[in-house]
């Protein structure tokens, strides 16, 4: 595609423009797919990183079609293992800004055992995972997040499976950044994407998207505008869990249950509910987190957990450096020799 | 410790070969890793196989349990761990009744006759003692010492457990061998001192058993006789015992070295190659990385990632975790990327034979992916030759940015050799050279003579671009048109078979007028080039190649092949190159397998050789 290298434009700010590249995007007309990448695409520009230095890395399926349309470095793997060539990239050349672009049967199915392993190690990348509950590039089977009994190509009378919570997995991976957004709202995509790349380590955002071709209105009975003031529930660092299109319902726990409470009913006030704080490391409140699904719960939107741990790639370059430290740099020669060695001589 | 002295005769032999056999928790390969060692440092030249179980700790006392060491070791060079013990030691019945048949006539037989006890006799399927049979001292020289009841003794004042004190008597064993072929102990008791420097008592107990077991040899009445091997004949220079694994960890800092650029090592712990991902992980003040991944599948996932960040990426594992990364060294393949994929080979299918030795996953290598998928493929010869192998397979992926496979096998990686060390200014010379910023850039132009592209990675300003599993066209854009490729896949497979016009002329051994051609490949190459060394020796019209390069093939490989009536290709598979030679070239190419986990032995190549040329 390129052929010199092209100049930046006059004052070498990046915009929005300098990541889309010269190909037409082919998702299907109406697909959630473009409201990311014009949300990702604005993001880039701010992050104050130079354009080479940001790889995008995919698996398959519609989602993984992303690093083609960002006029960044890609790679488009193959069914499941993005977050495995991901790390490779990180720990070949740590400096880069790594993310990896997944979706429900990538991330979840076929790629389940990499994203549990990529998040328990807190690999320094930023994994966007496009949840639309299908398989959408195969067309129309049901995925690890589709609803107990939905209907699809190869469930016809009703998936026989429990869905899957992507972001229940993440926290109990221990993933150090856990997120979920919308497609339908572009300004909370941009807050979370910013915060997930200003995070140091693993940073893990779900984004319900919509497939208008094999399960539209997928996230309707959340996200939908007459319900979502009911049904999600904006998380604000140091502010009680409270929704409603009234802002007058509220999480609380009672014993070690959450349960959803009406402000002003039976003497309940603010100080009745629990206090939302991304850098919690109590484990209750993470299960708490973990436990708000629908249909019982409003579904939590935005930052779930931010706490700040060492990196993987930290550690393997701290280690090397140590190792320099304590005995040098490696030298071939004496490596080759050994410990036990014998002459023989001419 | 003793005074008495008897004079005892000391003969010379050009080469001996010794087996260690005895439970798996008897300590056999400490055993055997020891002798070879005191054994090198004499100057002998040496070749070992070591033969472990693949539980760690099976049944006490039992068949399968018992694990075995054999080292040949000589005058002349060595080229295999050789056929049938000249001496074994069997620590215990099962050992015995496994190892014995394998022993020569007259051989020495050395047993530890505590161990003959009547439950472990049972365990081992003897209805009575074999050591009570009188033809057992008929057919061998028999030398049957209590070891349990002399290392007791010998620790008779130290503060260890009784229980403690028993686990010495394999260097009991040792020391008695040591006296047998007149080995130094120096070695060994410094060996023992570092091994166990914090716990002193315990390096006291087994020097002074490793003491009683050599005394015991000057003094015992049953053994009047003991060896001395005179040094090898070798080039002059620096020498180091050397497996094939340790090679294969040395040959990939010298590839850091050579390239100055960084190596990563994804893998996942798998029999026999994990030791290579254990010692690259020592190396942490080398420009080397290693990732433990959580499968096999991540494991190459990581390598080839790291490839695209413009580091080196490297895979190891044995057959199935190959399996398992066929998808990624087709996205290699695809997206033309350098990597190496070293496969220790074990037996198969499936989980098989995993510490035994096997050559069968050629057709894996050439083969075993989706779509047209050529992979460069080539094998080492010994264990020594795995450090030159994996060097020129980085050498072979850079130049040409393709996966290349390095196929070692379990014989190789556990199997020792002298190895003369390399001077550095021997190593060959080569490097990436990656588009800069300032140079213009065609993602998948092709230089004209090799057809390999260059790459600029993640980093490089103005070049960003996007690369996949997906076929592309010349420009690097996605490209379902027919015709591009039918370009794209004659080209990727042209560019892997121009490789044969870069590498070395095959090397003919033996008799030019020869009637019959053995060709080989891989670690089988001590046993035929022995075998084949007799064969000429004893007058046959024999001649020997052995392939270093499986895919390509050497160029003049079907010239050298059609020179010949009759050719004969000895594998550890049931028969893959030879499936190959003859379709590819049309020969009547015969084929010689073996598929008992076990490297050849010289005697049945002999048979084989001397049968076809009756």
């Amino acid at each position: 595609m390129s052929t010199l290298a092209e100049p930046l434009n006059d004052a070498g700010k990046l915009t929005k423009k300098d990541f889309i590249p010269p190909v037409d995007v082919r998702w299907c007309p109406g697909c959630g797919d473009y409201a990311i990448l014009n949300a990702v695409q604005k993001v880039f520009p701010e992050l104050g990183i130079p354009r080479e230095n940001f790889v995008i890395v995919s698996g398959i399926g519609c989602s993984s079609r992303f690093p083609y349309y960002m006029n960044t470095y890609g790679f488009h793997s193959i069914h499941g293992r993005a977050s495995t060539v991901a790390t490779g990239v990180k720990v070949a050349n740590p400096d880069l800004s790594v993310w990896v672009v997944t979706g429900d049967g990538d991330g979840l199915s076929i790629g389940g055992n990499h994203l549990v392993h990529v998040l328990r190690r807190n690999v320094d990348l930023k994994i966007l995972l496009f949840n639309n509950k299908i398989y959408g590039l195969t067309k129309g089977q049901y995925s690890p997040t589709s609803e107990l009994g939905k209907v699809t190509k190869s469930s016809p009378m009703g998936s026989p499976e429990a869905p899957l919570s992507p972001t229940a997995l993440a926290l109990a991976c221990g993933a150090t950044f856990v997120a979920r957004t919308v497609d339908t709202n572009p300004t909370h995509m941009q807050e979370v994407f910013k915060a997930a790349a200003d995070h140091k380590g693993a940073a893990f955002v779900e984004i319900m998207q919509n497939c208008v071709i094999f399960y539209d209105e997928a996230w309707e009975g959340v996200s939908g505008r007459t319900v979502r003031d009911d049904k999600l529930i904006l998380l604000q660092e140091g502010k009680p869990l409270i929704f409603g299109k009234d802002r007058n319902k509220g999480i609380r726990l009672n014993g070690l249950q959450p349960e959803v409470v009406t402000l002003g009913e039976n003497g309940i006030t603010e100080a009745d509910l629990l206090v939302h704080h991304s850098n919690n490391g109590n484990s209750l409140y993470t299960s708490v987190l973990s436990a708000l699904q629908t249909p019982d719960f409003p579904m939590p939107m935005g930052v779930l957990r931010s706490i700040q741990t060492t990196t993987y790639t930290d550690t393997l370059v701290d280690q090397q450096n140590e190792a320099i430290k304590s005995s040098g740099k490696g030298n071939l020669k004496n490596l080759l020799m050994g410990k036990e060695y014998w002459e023989v001589k001419a | 410790m003793s005074s008495i002295s008897i004079e005892k005769k000391l003969e010379q032999l050009e080469a001996v070969v010794v087996r260690f056999a005895g439970d798996s928790g008897d300590g056999m390969q400490i055993v055997g890793e020891l002798f070879t060692d005191s054994t090198a440092i004499l100057g002998n030249d040496i070749s070992t196989f070591p033969d472990f179980p693949a539980e760690i700790r099976a049944p006490m006392g039992t068949l399968p349990g018992v694990s075995g060491f054999q080292i040949q070791f000589g005058k002349r060079a060595v080229l295999t761990p050789g056929d049938a013990p000249h001496a074994l030691v069997a620590m215990n019945p099962a050992a015995l009744k496994v190892n014995l048949p394998e022993l020569v006539s007259k051989g020495l037989l050395v047993v530890n006759t505590a161990a003959f006890t009547p439950d472990n006799l049972k365990k081992a399927g003897y209805t009575e003692n074999p050591l009570d049979n009188p033809q057992l001292t008929d057919k061998y020289h028999v030398v049957s010492v209590d070891m349990t009841s002399l290392t007791r003794d010998a620790l008779a004042d130290s503060s260890l457990k009784q229980s403690q004190k028993v686990q010495c008597k394999n260097f009991f064993a040792l020391g008695f061998m040591y006296w047998v072929y007149s080995r130094s102990l120096e070695f060994t008791l410094r060996w023992i001192e570092k091994k166990w420097a914090n716990k002193p008592e315990i390096a006291e107990a087994n020097s002074r058993v490793l003491k009683a077991g050599y005394f015991y040899g000057e003094t015992c009445e049953s053994l009047p006789v003991h060896y001395s091997i005179p040094q090898a004949a070798v080039e002059p220079g620096l020498y180091r015992k050397i497996s094939g694994n340790e090679a294969m960890v040395l040959g990939l800092a010298a590839v850091t070295e050579i390239t100055k650029n960084e190596i990563v090592y994804g893998s996942y712990p798998i029999t026999p190659a994990s030791s290579i991902l254990e010692g690259l992980s020592k190396l942490k003040n080398f420009p080397i990385k290693t990732v433990q991944a959580e499968d096999e599948i991540a494991a190459i996932g990581v390598a080839l990632g790291a490839s695209f960040a413009g580091k080196l990426g490297v895979t190891g594992t044995s057959g199935p975790g190959v399996a398992l990364k066929t998808e990624f060294i087709g996205l290699g393949v695809m997206t033309e990327l350098p990597l190496i994929i070293i496969n220790v080979q074990r037996g198969g299918p499936s989980t098989g034979l995993p510490t035994k030795t096997e050559q069968s996953d050629l057709f894996q290598a050439l083969f075993g992916r989706n779509g047209e998928c050529p992979v460069v493929v080539l094998a080492p010869c010994s264990p020594s030759d795995c450090f030159n192998a994996v060097i020129e397979a980085a050498q072979i992926s850079i130049n040409t940015k393709t996966p290349v496979m390095v196929l070692s096998d379990g014989s190789l990686a556990n199997g020792a050799e002298p190895w003369r060390i390399p001077n550095l200014n021997t190593l060959p010379i080569f490097s990436d050279n990656p588009i800069t910023a300032d140079e213009s850039y065609v993602i998948y132009g092709r230089d004209p003579k090799t057809l390999a592209r260059r790459i600029a990675y993640p980093g490089t300003p103005g070049h960003e671009h996007r690369i996949g599993g997906l076929e592309k066209n010349e420009k690097g854009e996605v490209s379902y048109d027919s015709t591009n490729h039918d370009t794209m896949v004659r080209l990727r497979a042209e560019k892997v078979a121009r490789i044969a016009q870069s590498l070395p002329p095959t090397v003919v051994h033996g008799n030019p007028a020869a009637k019959l051609l053995i060709v080989g490949w891989g670690g089988t190459f001590g046993a035929i080039s022995e075998a084949v060394r007799e064969s000429l020796e004893a007058g046959l019209p024999v001649a020997a190649i052995h392939l270093r390069y499986l895919n390509p093939l050497p160029s003049d490989l079907e010239e050298i092949l059609k020179r010949y009536p009759k050719i004969l290709v000895p594998e550890l598979n049931l028969g893959q190159l030879c499936f190959v030679l003859r379709g590819k070239y049309l020969v009547d190419a015969q084929s010689y397998t073996k598929i008992q986990g076990k490297p050849f032995t010289v005697a049945e190549l002999k048979e084989k050789i001397q049968e076809i040329l009756a």
